[in-house]
């Protein structure tokens, strides 16, 4: 287990190479000279040129990206361009904004979604079932940036429950210790304050958990029909267990492998729905980072933020990899 | 397994708990802002909403109105605009005296005033800051700077910027310039403290200190900017609020989903078509930003046929621009005839707009030598700006009223920052622009947009004429006022007859905001400072 993790991790150097040679191609394959965007209309050409010229865009495309590798191999993540401040020093709370959300979201998608997904195949063919499965194909189809805005006007304006936008309530914010405020609040003992904080995520989390809800409820379902209709199911229930047992016991055990897999590919996925969820819920995460930077051509930011989302959606494979272990003493990791 | 399910099922807790917990306790919390505090019903804290964040604090070094709306608050410039207007008064100079020449400009500072960090204002800050634009470097970036006053170090209409004693100063130009006064009322030559740029560029553009009503207390990137209220400001009983707030909400829709439910208090970014509902809310209010913009339908002179005036004519009478501001300003605005909008001074009213006639449009455009029409690329872009809230939208409406008179268009849609290259690189034979201006004076209009030496920049229709340069380049030195005025009428005459563009609107921009919000008054230029701004 200790080897492959180990083997796994060094797998991760080629993977990484291919994705920043990658984003940093695409990157500046969009038209717009980042110079021009950053000055706006009313700057001079030489002002342009000057800019264009101390940010090394004049430079040839491999001169560009050694300079980035060598700088990444160093820790440095660059410069933002927008911003003139480090990146090393913008993107940790940015991560731990979208990190919340994201958990929170993830946490509420396999919650709802494993367990509608267990009773649809429980009692599938059901009103149940159908109604559920009918909601979970709209959620699929459902687009996010559309669920938030429908979201926030029925629960923030019209039944004024809960806030629009944000992380905190500006007027009254959380003093940031780690960055996660749930964690920071609960270290503060400030229960009003922790409680706004969990007001706030609860949109932005339910829109943002809706399509890997959808999907996890009807993995969830196909999966346990498979093994509900298998011979030891049947053997357990001649035992006179009950049903409730030998469904959350014994067959979902057993159909728990694939809904993993999506799961783990859906974690990963979050990280990109993030950057639509983030601008409609004014989220400041790292997809309103990366938004705010793609608008302004800044380079080093979209290319370093898309690095590390990457980063993250390989390590999170490799956990979902390690955790079939755990669940299923067949698969052995050497 | 057991693990899982103890884990599955503490994990249904926490949710249920969270529901609970919300339910219970309805909302509310984000409401008034005397909740802070818990001691007071009086809302003190303005919250303003906007699609974007400052780039720099910075205001010699950016050109984002993002930036500028904060560091407005924080640092002052000499003169000030007028609220509502461009026209000039006192700001942290008190008075101000042209000599005889036309090249001396002679200010008395305003005494007793300090920066946020305790040092105090006087002549020397005034010198430091000019001569840290003047002897600039582009390596810098004063973008505004050079753009202004022609230049840095010798290329500068300034030629020196003196301490006369502690609290006069005073300036010698190369040339008489007559932008002069309104250009030192914009917001990128506002006055920094000298000791905290002596800190350095890139600690200053995080943490700007200057002697405006609100100090600057902390940025959280990408989402929000907290100001608060300067307790020693010059201006006595001013400001109103203690705090300010710029927050970062992407999406305009979201935006006013966040006014709606207290959260905000005030958004620019309103969608035309929310405005009419925003007008029927009790709650809400429309606050219009008086139009120093205009959306405007370039042709390319250089290319066939828009080389020939009486196509461009011809052309200018097929365009319905009531029905446009109607369908895409919400009515917002008013149907553009000049170059510039009537809140600059030398708007040329006598100038007739050519009329909406299809009909006139044919003919004009057989006696040009082209019965049956042409066809043609005209060029839009693909995000919304303020003057163009729905540019494709636009642009397919005047695709059918061209169709009217026999003209074919083919739309063309690229992406702001490669349009605005390509565009002004000549490459568009007709496309939708606009302008936004910085300080109300007509030469940021016609000599920036329309004379030959603008071409290669901001004059994208690379429109040349020699009387129109010889007109532009008399009022920037002309010293009286009023003669200056009639240079520009007479510009706007040939331009109109020449007919560069086809001007659609002078277009307002709706900021919405709440209802108790007092004494609030938009700026032309596009900001303004909040000191006189409190709640009821």
């Amino acid at each position: 287990m200790m080897s492959y993790t180990i083997r796994r991790l060094f797998m991760l150097i080629p993977v990484l190479f291919g994705v920043s040679i990658i984003v940093f191609s695409i990157v500046r394959a969009i038209p717009g000279d980042p110079a021009r965007t950053i000055l706006g209309t009313k700057a001079s050409p030489e002002a342009i040129e000057n800019l264009r010229e101390s940010l090394g865009l004049d430079k040839p495309f491999f001169v560009q990206y050694g300079t980035y590798i060598k700088d990444l191999f160093a820790g440095d993540l660059g410069t933002s361009i927008r911003t003139n401040t480090p990146i090393n020093e913008e993107i940790w709370q940015a991560l731990f904004a979208t990190a919340e959300l994201t958990v929170v979201a993830m946490i509420f998608a396999i919650v709802i979604g494993l367990n509608v997904g267990v009773l649809s195949a429980w009692f599938r063919n059901s009103w149940f079932d159908y109604i559920v499965m009918v909601l979970a194909l709209i959620g699929i189809s459902m687009p996010v940036f559309w669920l938030g805005l429908v979201l926030q006007y029925q629960f923030a304006v019209d039944l004024d429950l809960l806030p629009t936008t944000g992380r905190e309530n500006v007027r009254n914010p959380v003093t940031a210790i780690t960055h996660f405020f749930l964690i920071d609040t609960i270290i503060q003992g400030d229960v009003s304050q922790f409680i706004a904080v969990v007001k706030h995520l609860i949109l932005p989390a339910a829109a943002l958990g809706t399509i890997p809800l959808a999907i996890i409820a009807r993995m969830t379902r196909s999966s346990m029909l498979d093994v509900l209709n298998s011979d030891y199911i049947r053997t357990a229930r001649a035992k006179g267990q009950k049903m409730f047992w030998v469904v959350y016991k014994h067959a979902l055990k057993n159909a728990f492998i694939p809904v993993l897999t999506i799961i783990g590919v859906q974690s990963g996925l979050l990280l990109g729905g993030a950057i639509l969820t983030e601008t409609i819920f004014g989220w400041p995460g790292i997809g309103t980072y990366i938004y705010e930077a793609i608008q302004a051509r800044d380079y080093p930011v979209v290319q370093s933020g898309i690095l590390i989302i990457a980063t993250i959606f390989v390590l999170i494979n490799l956990v979902v990899d390690l955790l079939y272990a755990v669940f299923d003493p067949r698969i052995k990791y050497h | 397994m057991k693990k899982t399910l103890v884990f599955m099922f503490t994990l249904i807790a926490m949710v249920s708990l969270v529901l609970v917990g919300c339910s219970s306790d309805a909302g509310g919390d984000d409401k008034s802002g005397g909740t802070d505090g818990g001691d007071s019903d009086a809302q003190d804290t303005l919250i303003y909403g906007r699609g974007a964040d400052a780039t720099r604090l910075d205001p010699a070094t950016v050109t984002d109105g993002e930036s500028l709306k904060v560091t407005q608050q924080v640092m002052e410039t000499l003169i000030k605009f007028k609220p509502g207007t461009t026209e000039l008064e006192p700001g942290l100079a008190t008075d101000w005296e042209q000599k005889d020449d036309g090249k001396t400009y002679v200010f008395e500072l305003r005494e007793g005033v300090k920066f946020h960090d305790g040092t105090d204002f006087n002549a020397d800050a005034v010198v430091y800051n000019f001569e840290r634009w003047q002897n600039g470097s582009d390596e810098d970036n004063f973008a505004y700077y050079p753009s202004m006053f022609g230049g840095f170090g010798d290329e500068s209409v300034i030629e020196s910027v003196e301490a006369v004693d502690e609290y006069t100063v005073e300036f010698h130009l190369r040339d008489s310039f007559a932008p002069f006064l309104k250009n030192l009322a914009m917001t990128p030559f506002a006055i920094a403290s000298p000791e905290a740029l002596e800190e350095g560029a890139d600690e200053f553009e995080k943490h700007p200190v200057g002697t405006g009503p609100f100090e600057f207390a902390e940025w959280d990137k990408d989402n929000k900017i907290v100001l608060t209220k300067n307790e020693d400001y010059w201006d006595e009983g001013k400001p109103k609020l203690e705090r300010v707030i710029f927050r970062v909400i992407d999406d305009n829709s979201a935006r006013l989903n966040a006014l709606k439910s207290g959260e905000i208090d005030l958004m620019d970014g309103t969608n035309p078509s929310d405005v009419e509902s925003i007008e029927e809310d009790d709650d809400l209010e429309i606050y219009n930003r008086p139009p120093l913009s205009m959306a405007y339908f370039g042709f390319n002179v250089e290319e066939e046929p828009f080389d020939n005036k009486d196509v461009r004519v011809a052309l200018n009478h097929a365009v319905d621009k009531e029905s446009l501001i109607n369908a895409f300003y919400a009515g917002q605005g008013e149907p553009a005839k000049n170059p510039m909008p009537p809140t600059v001074d030398g708007y040329n009213d006598e100038i007739e707009a050519y009329e909406y006639d299809p009909e006139k449009a044919k003919e004009l455009l057989a006696d040009a030598g082209y019965p049956d029409g042409f066809e043609m690329d005209l060029w839009t872009m693909s995000n919304p700006r303020p003057y163009l809230p729905e540019p494709g939208k636009i642009a397919e409406n005047i695709q059918s009223t061209f169709g009217e008179v026999g003209v074919d268009v083919n739309i063309q849609t690229y992406e702001w920052s490669t349009y605005i290259e390509k565009v002004t690189d000549g490459e568009a034979p007709a496309f939708l622009m606009g302008w936004t201006g910085d300080n109300g004076d007509a030469d940021n209009f016609i000599y920036t947009l329309l004379d030959e030496d603008a071409i290669g920049s901001n004059n994208m229709s690379r429109y040349a004429n020699p009387d129109v340069h010889e007109l532009l380049k008399d009022a920037q030195t002309e010293p009286d006022d009023e003669v200056r005025m009639e240079l520009y009428k007479k510009a706007q005459e040939i331009i109109h007859e020449e007919a560069p563009w086809i001007p659609i609107i002078y277009s307002e921009e709706p900021l919405a905001g709440t209802a108790n919000l007092q004494d609030y008054v938009p700026n032309p230029t596009g900001s303004e400072p909040f000191d006189e701004v409190s709640f009821k």
